[in-house]
């Protein structure tokens, strides 16, 4: 059985795809077959970043909806044979999405995957609410601002009620904190939220810090997800995220901004 | 929610608002059919909460009036609700004449049953219920005394009350978990909040002013017992990280340090 990841926000435009490629890629890097699925239906978006835009034949809805099998719909990653995308229709929109299509595509790519990461569309209608429902994971995307910050927090609230799991009182989706775009000296001069505001608000533990980094738009414009950008920071941030996912024990960086520095932080060593 | 039944000089409520636990809308449960009196009272109301109430989807309830005979010209009643900006969307205990005005103007026909306000929603946790000494009732003793009211069990909520997530509970409410911004917890008892209260908490709100509500640290958007609320503006920030309780004197909202 596959662990099914929704990695989420509620707000547009904090880093959801960015992240879902990340560790989609993490995860497969590391030894554990993984497919990622693009929920944004009508916004094709995963395969640009992923790189894989030029190969895509067959889509999501066309495999809900009989067209084709999902073995021609996969498409599998150039840099990882453990990986495969499954990309959205451009041409549909959310509707042509189903719980029981999206149920039914799920279990089949469970027989055969160990991680499914459904990258979801922002906002609280359909398509984000579809991209949640089977999940086990979640990773709640926020950026350091106070609106990103309520959205996170709204999406909570439906994570614990409108679920697969909530529904049938099984186990909560587990949920892990993410704070993306953090930029140290915009904390510092009081433009956006610091970690323990963002915590306390949310009252979540957090999974990892991506700072604000100029190789994210440089990897998303190769098509490469920024994880295989090692010297980079952001594909760093995104390296240990994807290890302490996997339980190893990994201090929190890239916090103040200064390279190669290690802070005691949140039960980190410095 | 219940902002307690605005009073006419003979005290009969002109009218009262409540809440529904299958649609998140209020109900408008009508005791006058005096529209001139519904609208002066309704435009008390709102200005009371008009964040509450602007462009509220809003279900009214005739229940009331039909059964003292008094009619209400639904298309008249209809076009005042819109009139000062909210939305009927439902009509509840109507008579036959009315619910065919009602479908005219696309308004759902008893869409909430009398029994579904004020209940617990779904998503609470079932509260555990205690069975008070159950001892079987032979039908040889006939109970002599007026029976005391079953007790109300009590709702206890360990996880966080998120955005958009409302609760409401018939007795008391605990929560041991944080209340966020844009939540809203209700209980028709006392609030006891072990956590901070970001969001909007009314106690008391079937209109019982005895009604208090507790918490560790108040940053509450609203507060309100028995429909007499303040909103954030009005707090003084001087409580914030110290345990509080809220309860009604004279009217008047009294926040009080009680470490
Ligand atoms: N850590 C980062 N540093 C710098 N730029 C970033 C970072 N993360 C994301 N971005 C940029 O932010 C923009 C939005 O990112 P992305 O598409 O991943 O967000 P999204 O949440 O998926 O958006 P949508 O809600 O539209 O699906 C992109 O231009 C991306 O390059
Ligand atoms: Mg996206």
């Amino acid at each position: 059985m596959a662990r099914i990841i929704v990695v989420t926000s509620g707000k547009g435009g904090v880093g959801k795809t960015t992240t879902s490629a990340a560790i989609a890629m993490g995860l497969a890097k590391k030894g554990h077959k993984t497919a990622v699925i693009d929920f944004d239906v009508g916004l094709r978006n995963l395969d640009l970043i992923m790189g894989c835009e030029r190969r895509v034949v067959y889509d999501f809805i066309n495999v809900i909806n009989g067209e084709a099998s999902l073995n021609q719909a996969l498409i599998r990653d150039k840099n990882c044979n453990l990986l495969y995308i499954l990309p959205a229709s451009q041409t549909r929109d959310k509707d042509a999405l189903s719980q029981e299509g999206v149920g039914r595509v799920l279990e089949e790519l469970s027989k055969d995957f160990e991680y499914i990461v459904c990258d979801s569309p922002a906002g609280i209608e359909k398509g984000a609410n579809l991209a949640l429902y089977y999940a086990d994971d979640a990773f709640i995307v926020t950026n350091p601002e106070i609106s990103s910050v309520r959205d996170s927090d709204r999406m909570l609230g439906i994570l614990s009620s409108k679920s697969r799991r909530a529904e049938v009182n099984e186990d909560p989706i587990k949920e892990y904190l993410l704070v993306t775009r953090y930029d140290s000296s915009r904390v510092k001069s009081g433009e956006m939220l610091s970690l323990e505001d963002i915590q306390e608000i949310l009252s979540l533990e957090l999974l990892g810090i991506i700072p604000e980094s100029k190789s994210v738009l440089t990897a998303s414009n190769q098509g490469t997800p920024v994880i295989l950008d090692e010297k980079s920071e952001a594909g760093q941030a995104y390296a240990d995220v994807v290890a302490r996912y996997l339980g190893e024990k990994k201090p929190h960086r890239f916090i103040d901004g200064k390279k190669g520095f290690l802070r005691k932080f949140f039960g980190g060593r410095s | 929610m219940s902002i307690d039944p605005q009073r006419t000089p003979n005290t009969l409520p002109i009218l009262e608002f409540k809440s529904s636990s299958t649609l998140f809308v209020p109900i408008l449960i009508l005791y006058s059919n005096d529209l001139h009196n519904v609208e002066q009272s309704l435009y008390e109301k709102i200005n009371q909460a008009p964040d509450f109430f602007r462009n509220s989807p809003l279900v009214f309830d005739v229940q009331e009036l039909n059964k003292r005979a008094q009619d209400l010209d639904i298309t008249v009643l209809a076009s005042l609700l819109r009139r000062i900006g909210l939305f009927p969307i439902g009509i509840r205990g109507g008579s036959e004449q009315q619910n065919k005005q009602a479908e005219e103007l696309f308004i759902a026909i008893d869409a909430i049953r009398s029994s579904d306000s004020s209940s617990v929603p779904a998503e609470t946790p079932k509260p555990a219920v205690i069975i008070p000494d159950a001892s079987p009732t032979s039908a040889a003793v006939k109970p002599t005394a007026i029976p005391l009211p079953a007790a109300i069990p009590t709702t206890i909520i360990s996880h966080p009350i998120r955005s958009g997530q409302r609760i409401y509970a018939k007795g008391d409410l605990i929560i041991l978990s944080q209340v966020s911004a844009g939540a809203e917890i209700m209980a028709e008892g006392n609030i006891h909040v072990y956590n901070t209260l970001r969001g909007r908490a009314l106690a008391g709100v079937q209109g019982n002013k005895d009604a208090r509500i507790f918490c560790f640290d108040l940053q509450a958007e609203l507060i309100s017992i028995a429909g007499d609320y303040k909103t954030s503006e009005d707090l003084d920030k001087s409580l914030r990280k110290k345990p509080v309780q809220i309860y009604l004197q004279d009217r008047a909202l009294i926040i009080k340090d009680i470490a």
